[in-house]
């Protein structure tokens, strides 16, 4: 059913109790065209552009637990393109320019808002690297804003300007960044590619994999084996075990990435502001509660829990940057486990194993792709090459070193 | 998380840092396949869900390096012991 104002107020009047189902939860069938493991917002995101863009629609999303419960529904809903390697940025901003029509094209809410994210500068040295950043990104057409501190205290004249340690000189403004509806974002693509004919099958966990000849012919589940022409695999933190029942090692390290939620206060925070003296990021949702999160605590971790350091770490941030919101009381805070890759950078890739699709190391970065990661994945699966904009996501280029070092650090996750 | 350190007794997560694999070898720079082994060696990871042996250090402590095994999906610290066998470092 198409969701529409008429359909609103016809539905309205029947008391609201025809509304289908939004989505077919599908039983498994024993072959299809391309399996997809990973029923989050990537692996939806992928079989509905394989339908919609490439005509396959022969496709099944298998999920171990229900679709979006893993990193979709545990992040901070920002998204942006504000990338500065000539590798990284037309890959986020055809994310943006996918995001900007989503709800048009998913005929769903995804409450998409263009608030605008601001990255805070505190010396010299640090608005030269963002004056280089803005003007990378401008040279590639997208929107940046270079603010200086009288800007930024006309926008948010609530924050610390003048610490003793990390003054507020400026920031950096990508105005068509901001959030949306991580959940709706799942729902939405679930719903668009299964009206095209995709089945979404949830608590079917991938055991192994079928091989015949050297090629991965299908998958064994928990709800029985599933042949497929190709299978792509869209896990995030669970992808080198996934991996290995293929008899991969990646070069992805799983770790724990805290998010918080506080409870809801009136409009305070207009936008996502970031702190560039630490690692602290904060918007507030349309409920009032304020969205935060930090660095990674640290260590390999697959609990989807974090420890107090790290919170502590993160509040310090947030008494920093804007001590107006001391007295906030934090309402949850949960984990989530994010596929560390070893510079930084996705892999949307070929494995050396013929049939099988790698879609990986999105770090903590992956709400904000997940269109473009869809979309190329999907051109991956379809016609076996790589999508123009994802072409420097290659899982060989750590071996040949053409590493994609956004943030200039290496092989070592717990820097990020 | 607190870890059992040998000399200091039982400390807080917060004064202790990460260093990863307790494994890594550096790769013998003269081999033939050094290449694929430094690859290896640097990029590669096992990045096991259970038990996984990791180098922790002391830093607001004894500044030790201690090889800890720990349960990477429940993060229960499963036995600490010194990086070699002799206990030097």
């Amino acid at each position: 059913m198409r969701y529409s104002i008429f359909n609103l107020v016809r539905q309205a009047l029947s008391g609201h109790r025809a509304w289908g189902p939004a989505w077919r939860d599908a039983a498994p069938k024993s072959a299809y065209d391309v399996v997809i493991i990973g029923g989050g917002g990537h692996g939806l995101a992928t079989a509905h552009y394989l339908a919609k863009i490439h005509g396959i629609s022969n496709v099944a999303v298998l999920e171990k637990g229900w679709i979006g419960s893993g990193n979709a529904g545990r992040n901070t809903t920002i998204i942006r393109s504000n990338y500065l390697l000539a590798g990284n940025n037309p890959f986020y901003e055809w994310s943006m320019k996918l995001w900007e029509g989503l709800e048009q094209d998913l005929n769903y809410n995804a409450m998409v808002s263009q608030r605008g994210v601001l990255n805070l500068y505190h010396s010299d040295a640090q608005r030269d690297t963002y004056a280089r950043r803005g003007n990378a990104m401008r040279m590639h057409g997208v929107d940046a804003e270079l603010l200086d501190a009288e800007a930024v205290r006309r926008m948010l004249p609530f924050l610390d300007f003048n610490g003793a340690r990390f003054p507020i000189h400026g920031g950096l403004l990508q105005r068509r960044g901001g959030t949306a509806r991580h959940d709706a974002v799942v729902w939405g693509y679930a719903r668009a590619a299964s009206d095209r004919g995709v089945d979404i099958i949830q608590n079917c966990e991938v055991t192994g994999f079928i091989r015949e000849a050297g090629t991965i012919v299908g998958v064994e589940t928990t709800r029985g084996s599933i042949r497929a022409g190709k299978i792509g695999m869209a896990v995030a933190g669970s992808t080198s075990r996934v991996a290995e029942l293929a008899g991969l090692k990646l070069p992805i390290e799983s770790h724990v990435l805290q998010a918080f939620v506080s409870e809801a206060i009136k409009p305070f925070i207009p936008g996502v502001v970031t702190f560039g003296a630490g690692h602290f990021y904060i918007s507030q949702s349309d409920k009032g509660g304020l969205v935060f999160g930090g660095d990674l605590d640290g260590y390999n971790s697959y609990a989807q829990r974090g420890n107090l350091p790290t919170v502590e770490d993160v509040c310090e941030g947030a008494m920093a940057l804007m001590p107006a919101i001391g007295r906030v009381r934090v309402l949850r805070s949960w984990g989530g486990v994010m596929d560390m890759s070893m510079d930084g950078s996705p892999i949307i890739d070929r494995t050396v194993i013929a049939g099988l699709y790698l879609n990986a190391g999105w770090c903590y970065g992956g709400f904000k792709a997940t269109p473009a990661s869809g979309w190329c994945f999907a051109h991956l699966l379809a016609r076996d090459e790589p999508h123009a904009v994802a072409r420097a996501y290659r899982l060989d280029r750590f071996a040949t070193g053409h590493l994609l070092d956004e943030r200039g650090v290496g092989a070592q996750p717990n820097l990020h | 998380m607190r870890i059992q350190c040998p000399f200091c007794g039982e400390r807080d997560l917060s004064e202790f840092a990460y260093l990863g694999d307790a494994d890594f070898r550096r790769p013998d720079p003269d081999a033939a396949d050094a290449e694929a082994r430094f690859f290896n060696a640097v990029y590669v990871r096992d990045n096991p869900a259970g038990p996984h042996d990791e180098l922790w250090y002391h830093a607001s402590g004894c500044r030790s390096w201690l090889r800890v095994t720990r349960n990477t999906r429940t993060h229960e610290i499963l036995a600490v012991n010194f990086p070699t066998p002799s206990g030097g470092s």
